[in-house]
């Protein structure tokens, strides 16, 4: 096996310090090349985890690597060309065009007083049309869907090209068509060398796309592994504090619950 | 398509030309109007002088030199520096509302300008300096206020400082042209608070434009990333920004230059606010051309209205009654044409 490229060794985090620990001594490996999805309850501390993968927040115990790095070793601009982040949502005050906000996934690549040029504008175009937005690249980001707007921070990352893709909630707002496209996106970018690393609420959106799963809970993971090994309704059980059951559809794990399904007791 | 607005379409009748063709127009204008501004006023009579008129006569070569010619500039320089300042507050804060003076500049300026009329004599040169120094001590004090609110993001916290700390100063202000002599120090203090560049001369220039011209040269470098640093602070990290340090670069340059030309002008407002409106309607949101819009705009918008105030009556007309009168007339304008929209 190759090298992790992220790695997280007993990692501590708390937001201020008289708060409860949001992270308690989580460790984690991710290998370069997957798909890795995170699941967990709301508020387990996935966007955390993510927010600490990206080297923005810093934790107060325990090490965060990058490929084999502490973020210390990286310049501003090298960790930007390494990582790239999708947030959930974003609040974009002003009325760029698509095209214009794609092109700040540019930045990393270019000096602090630098204007993108023409291979900037080339590699924004054609994240605009991977994630089918070609046709409307000078409509401001403003008047446009929820769902638009997710592919647009997907499109900003893309122009990016990051080594490693950190994406909170990607298919929150998207409708199923769109959904399923931006999954055979990221598949695309896996199969080019790109590590790929979600949250999601939706377990069959994990079940379709990652080859990783981590389960988290109580601020820890309570689970991690291949997906066939930890899709199971055992540990989805556990995880959300359910009674759930994984099937077998057509060659796809899916999962369902009854309906009125009591919480059990732990 | 339907859905597009008629604010889509004029600002693609502009696009439409290239942004950079226009923004040179722009400034053709604004030297244009710079020069011919030179032979505008009321020596020896209301209106243009001829050329032969300043050849002949020697009194009006020293108006025009010595007088017009410091005039000119500064209010240039004013406006270039309001609408710079106003154009990066608006982006960093991601905030349409907010104009340079917010965060206790104005009414600390106001407050510095006050005190050293009524207690040190309103020498200009002390008065500019108390005003320049309360100008930055309302900004420092917003700034250490905002670092102890225990809640909120930074937007929110720099905010309510602001508002705090002008509150602050402005019931100083109160205080003081309560105690003020009505005769003298009164309508003084009053001028200062209408804006006005009827003092300038050649040798405050020679103080202010260095400051002014780097900083203004800093934001104008950095007028692309000023785009990245209105992004939200995750994401603006994650695109190789620092983004607390480069903000505070970027707003530590558009105080400096907001304070240094209010403290020569007194307080000339709505140029900050309105200015960044305009050039974001004609250039687009992007910073890399509405920045530099919001500049040749606002030194534009502020000749003009200087021109105005010197020429149009016998008596001085206040800068700022004139900007404030334009600007909000624009305002309304611009807010029943859709011109400002405001997310949220």
């Amino acid at each position: 096996m190759s090298s992790p490229i992220l790695t997280f060794e007993e990692v501590t985090f708390r937001y201020q310090p008289d708060e409860h620990l949001v992270l308690d001594k989580l460790s984690l490996q991710i290998q370069p090349s997957t798909i890795t999805a995170i699941l967990g309850p709301n508020g387990v501390g996935k966007t955390t985890l993510l927010h600490l993968g990206l080297g923005w927040r810093r934790p107060q115990g325990g090490k965060i690597r990058v490929d084999g790095r502490s973020f210390q070793e990286f310049s501003r601009s090298e960790l930007g060309k390494w990582i790239g982040l999708v947030p959930q949502t974003e609040h974009i005050a002003y009325d760029y065009s698509i095209l214009e906000y794609v092109l700040l996934g540019r930045a990393p690549y270019l000096l602090p007083l630098e204007m993108p040029g023409e291979a900037d504008y080339r590699a924004a175009a054609e994240a605009i049309e991977t994630v089918g937005l070609a046709k409307m690249r000078s409509r401001p980001v403003t008047e446009l869907s929820g769902g638009e707007r997710q592919l647009v921070l997907v499109a900003r990352a893309l122009a990016q090209q990051p080594r490693l893709l950190l994406l909170d909630e990607p298919t929150n707002h998207l409708d199923l068509g769109n959904k399923i496209h931006l999954l055979e996106l990221l598949r695309n970018l896996k199969e080019n060398g790109v590590t790929v690393i979600f949250t999601t609420h939706d377990p069959d959106v994990a079940a379709v796309l990652a080859d990783q799963l981590v389960l988290m809970r109580d601020g820890k993971v309570q689970h991690a592994g291949p997906l066939n090994e930890q899709f199971t309704s055992e540990k989805l059980s556990e995880t959300y504090n359910v009674t759930v059951e994984v099937h077998q559809v057509a060659g796809r794990r899916v999962v369902l619950w009854r309906n009125g399904a009591n919480k059990t007791d732990g | 398509m339907n859905r597009l607005s008629r604010n889509q379409i004029q600002t693609k009748a502009v696009r439409a030309i290239k942004p950079a063709s226009f923004l040179v127009a722009l400034l053709i204008m604004l030297i244009a109007a710079a020069i011919l501004s030179l032979f505008l006023g009321r020596y020896p009579q209301p209106g243009l002088i001829s050329l032969n008129q300043i050849q002949q006569d020697e009194l009006a070569q020293r108006v025009v030199l010595n007088l017009r010619a410091p005039r000119i500039l500064a209010a240039i320089l004013l406006g270039v520096s309001l609408g710079a300042a106003g154009s990066v507050f608006q982006m960093i804060f991601s905030n349409p509302l907010v104009e340079p003076g917010f965060l206790g500049v104005s009414q600390g300026a106001t407050f510095g300008a006050a005190l050293a009329i009524i207690y040190l004599g309103g020498v200009p040169w002390i008065t500019q300096t108390s005003a320049a120094l309360f100008a930055f001590g309302g900004l420092a004090i917003s700034y250490y206020l905002s670092r102890r609110v225990r809640f909120g993001g930074w937007v929110l916290r720099l905010v309510l400082a602001g508002i705090a700390v002008s509150a602050l100063f402005s019931s100083g202000v109160g205080m003081l042209k309560f105690l003020a002599d009505p005769l003298e120090e009164l309508p003084e203090i009053t001028f200062w608070l209408l804006g006005g560049l009827y003092k300038i001369t050649w040798d405050d220039l020679r103080l202010l434009l260095p400051v002014v011209l780097v900083c203004l040269i800093i934001l104008f470098q950095m007028r692309w990333r000023i785009n990245l640093l209105s992004l939200e602070d995750d994401v603006a990290f994650s695109l190789g920004v620092a983004p607390g340090r480069e903000r505070t670069l970027v707003l530590a340059a558009s105080v400096i230059a907001a304070a240094g030309v209010t403290a020569v002008s007194g307080i000339v407002g709505w140029v900050g606010l309105i200015v960044p409106h305009i050039s974001r309607r004609l250039f687009g949101a992007n910073a890399r051309y509405s920045l530099p819009g919001a500049m040749i705009l606002g030194g534009l918008f502020t000749l003009l209205c200087d021109d105005l105030a010197r020429t149009l009556m016998v008596a001085e007309i206040p800068l700022g009654v004139l900007t404030s009168l334009f600007g909000a007339l624009s305002f309304m304008l611009l807010m029943v044409s859709r011109g400002i929209k405001v997310e949220k």
